[in-house]
């Protein structure tokens, strides 16, 4: 039998991060949400914590928990804003986990223990402004020329890439053709400022206002060789791997979303009385909030049962693109309702709901856009 | 040096309180617990000590545990101690049992007897009962000096005592220097409790927890104060909001005050 029970650890892992989120983000999550600012005062904040690099051994400085610990924090912190849970699941996942697993020994001592201090951040640059979903179609190229890369090319979409404590960047760059006249791919190590490469913050996103997103030129960027992060050519592989394990964070942002979207619109259907009574009285309310509570409870068990296998150190590919699918639809489903049950002023950014509006429709787009993972769902299935 | 911090578990005060239906006591079942909040402040006052004599001098013997008596999910309350970074744990088992806070205090005076602490740090009050009187009946079961609300606390340069600072009415402050064995009440404004952190979650489970049971401690001595019922104050009825002009509102609520109040 399944035993749904979590440790002890994780419970009060749970309450201490719940408890940090309702404290110190939520009375500044709508004001940094309105003038689109990246805290990085939150961010140090949330290092202290041990929020960065959570499943990276101690010897690097990280927490050494298991994946489901990890979700499970950035479940809390997404239930109270999405763009700080962003900036944690998206360090964790992408600027920490691929020089984790795939760097050197010396490239793990020189960047691992800033980074999972929260002192600084990294990015993971693939996506272009004409690859995205088809990433192998990108055009940034790394050419080795006496004993050093020379990148050229640009990226654009990059979280936590541009802020004032990012110090460096992973970017995926063509490294030449395989022995197939396939592109070899390989991934390289970028510091902050290299000469020739400059990293430009995005704004008017409607969605993940207070995550820092940014876009990346390189013009002639000269790094030494040994900046190869893991095998050469190995980089398409490389994405891969990084994505699963970066969808059940994803999918922890849409559960943790989900979740806050259905407090508040529980609450607020209690309160609110339209025709001398609560309007969670309708029938047709109560049901709405009926759905929602089943749909949250659905998508955490698939959640945690794709953690737990990766925790066995099982397959978890399949699990991990459904967890993430269905997270982010569930979330997108709650959060509509959660308008919807708001009435007028769910569309005002006074009460929560419009901002959780606002930020599930990145989910169903980033890290794999839904059609993409039901790509990846039905490869499983042998289609 | 030796540490004691002694903590409650109490309600959560957004948890609504439902009285048992024959008044014995309140339900329990959907009731979240948590650590009295004056109590994290104690908690927090004790690592802040011993982080301070051990950046002062770091081969300093300085231990720090935190005591609570209640039945087992009290655990819950000591381990988020332990995470915040206290320690050791003692568990004294209430065995199924509630103590008023005479017996409490009698109680926890032998087991910080047993321990020999040097400093002794509580929440002022706690904010289920709001009794306000275990520490200071402890102290003097212990017979040893007690300092309530206190928010500063210093050291003395030879660490055989404190400086401590209470607010007293009109905004005065007392300013109180007292030897060590001792025991201190706190108050909001001492400090800002941290969080416990995610590598102080994971050391946690590896500390000790001691288990010790109230009966062994509590001897025959029994309760100064009964339990008799339990129940909710009155809801409050729907207030009168008066009409008309200013002058004709002073009136009718001169009136009110009068006749149907009758406080004036
Ligand atoms: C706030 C934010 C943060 C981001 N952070 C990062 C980051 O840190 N690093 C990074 O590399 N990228 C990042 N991205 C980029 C993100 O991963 C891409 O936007 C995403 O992969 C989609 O790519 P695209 O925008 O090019 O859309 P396209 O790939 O052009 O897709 C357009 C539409 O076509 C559909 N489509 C595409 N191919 C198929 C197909 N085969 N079958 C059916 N439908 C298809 C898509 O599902 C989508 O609906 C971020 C994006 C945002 C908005």
């Amino acid at each position: 039998m399944p035993n749904y029970d979590l440790t002890p650890e994780q419970d009060m892992l749970r309450k201490t991060i719940r408890d940090f989120a309702e404290k110190e983000i939520k009375p500044v999550r709508q004001q940094l949400d309105e003038k689109e600012e990246f805290s990085t005062d939150l961010t140090h904040q949330m290092g202290e914590l041990g929020l960065f690099g959570m499943t990276v051994s101690p010897d690097y400085g990280g927490q050494g928990m298991d994946t489901l610990s990890y979700v499970i924090c950035v479940e809390e912190l997404a239930r109270v804003d999405a763009c700080q849970a962003a900036t944690v699941a998206a360090e964790n996942s992408l600027g920490i986990g691929p020089i984790y697993n795939y760097g050197n020994e010396e490239q793990k001592r020189k960047y691992l223990p800033d980074l999972c201090s929260g002192k600084s951040l990294w990015g993971f640059g693939l996506t272009e402004a004409d690859a995205g979903s088809d990433a192998g179609n990108s055009k940034t190229r790394a050419e080795l020329k006496n004993g050093k890369w020379v990148i050229n090319g640009s990226k654009i979409f990059i979280t936590n890439s541009a802020t004032k404590i990012t110090a460096g960047v992973t970017v995926q760059a063509i490294t030449g053709e395989k022995g197939d006249g396939k592109k070899a791919i390989s991934c390289i190590i970028v510091e902050q400022g290299t000469p020739g490469f400059t990293a430009k913050e995005m704004h008017k996103k409607m969605t993940w206002r207070s995550s820092n997103t940014g876009e990346l030129y390189f013009d002639n960027v000269t790094v030494p060789e040994s900046n190869l992060l893991g095998k050469r050519g190995g980089g398409f592989q490389q994405m891969l791997a990084t994505l699963d394990s970066g969808r059940l964070g994803i999918g922890a942002m849409g559960l943790g979303g989900a979740q806050g979207a259905f407090e508040a619109a529980l609450e607020y259907s209690k309160q609110r009385k339209a025709f001398g009574q609560p309007i969670s009285k309708f029938q047709v309310n109560a049901f709405k909030l009926a759905d929602c509570a089943m749909e949250i409870e659905a998508a955490r068990n698939l959640l945690y049962k794709a953690c737990w296998l990766k925790d066995q150190e099982r397959p978890f590919g399949k699990e991990a693109a459904m967890a993430k699918l269905y997270c982010s639809e569930v979330f997108h489903r709650v959060a509509n309702h959660s308008v919807q049950l708001h009435g007028g002023y769910g569309l005002m950014e006074e009460y929560p709901a419009a901002k959780f509006y606002r930020d599930q429709k990145l989910l169903e787009i980033g890290e794999g856009t839904s059609e993409i993972q039901r790509i990846v769902i039905s490869r499983y299935l042998g289609l | 040096m030796k540490i004691a911090v002694l903590i409650k578990q109490v309600p959560d005060t957004e948890s609504k309180i439902r009285v048992k239906s024959d008044g014995s006591g309140i339900e329990e079942t959907d009731v979240k617990y948590i650590v009295n909040p004056y109590c994290e402040y104690a908690i927090e006052e004790a690592i802040r000590t011993k982080e301070k004599i051990k950046a002062g001098e770091p081969e300093a013997p300085v231990a720090t545990v935190v005591i609570s008596l209640g039945p087992d999910r009290a655990l819950e309350a000591l381990r988020t101690a332990l995470a915040m970074g206290i320690d050791k744990a003692i568990h004294i088992d209430s065995e199924g049992k509630i103590f008023d806070g005479f017996q409490t205090a009698k109680i926890l005076a032998g087991v910080l007897k047993a321990g020999a602490f040097d400093l002794i740090f509580c929440g002022k009050q706690a904010i289920d009962d709001d009794n306000s009187q275990v520490a200071q009946m402890t102290a003097e079961f212990l017979d040893f000096p007690q300092v309530m609300i206190i928010q500063k606390f210093d050291l003395t340069p030879d660490s055989k005592g404190a400086l401590v600072t209470r607010q007293v009415g009109g905004g005065a402050r007392e300013i109180y220097e007292a030897v060590f064995p001792l025991i201190l009440g706190c108050e909001k404004g001492l400090n800002t409790p941290r969080y416990a952190s995610l590598p102080g979650i994971m050391k946690a489970k590896t500390k000790p927890v001691e288990k010790l049971k109230a009966s062994a401690f509590l001897g025959d001595t029994g309760p100064l104060t009964q339990f008799i019922h339990y129940q909710l104050p009155p809801e409050r009825a729907a207030g009168k909001k008066l009409d008309g002009e200013a002058p004709q509102q002073a009136h009718e609520l001169a009136r009110l005050l009068r006749e149907e109040a009758k406080v004036i």
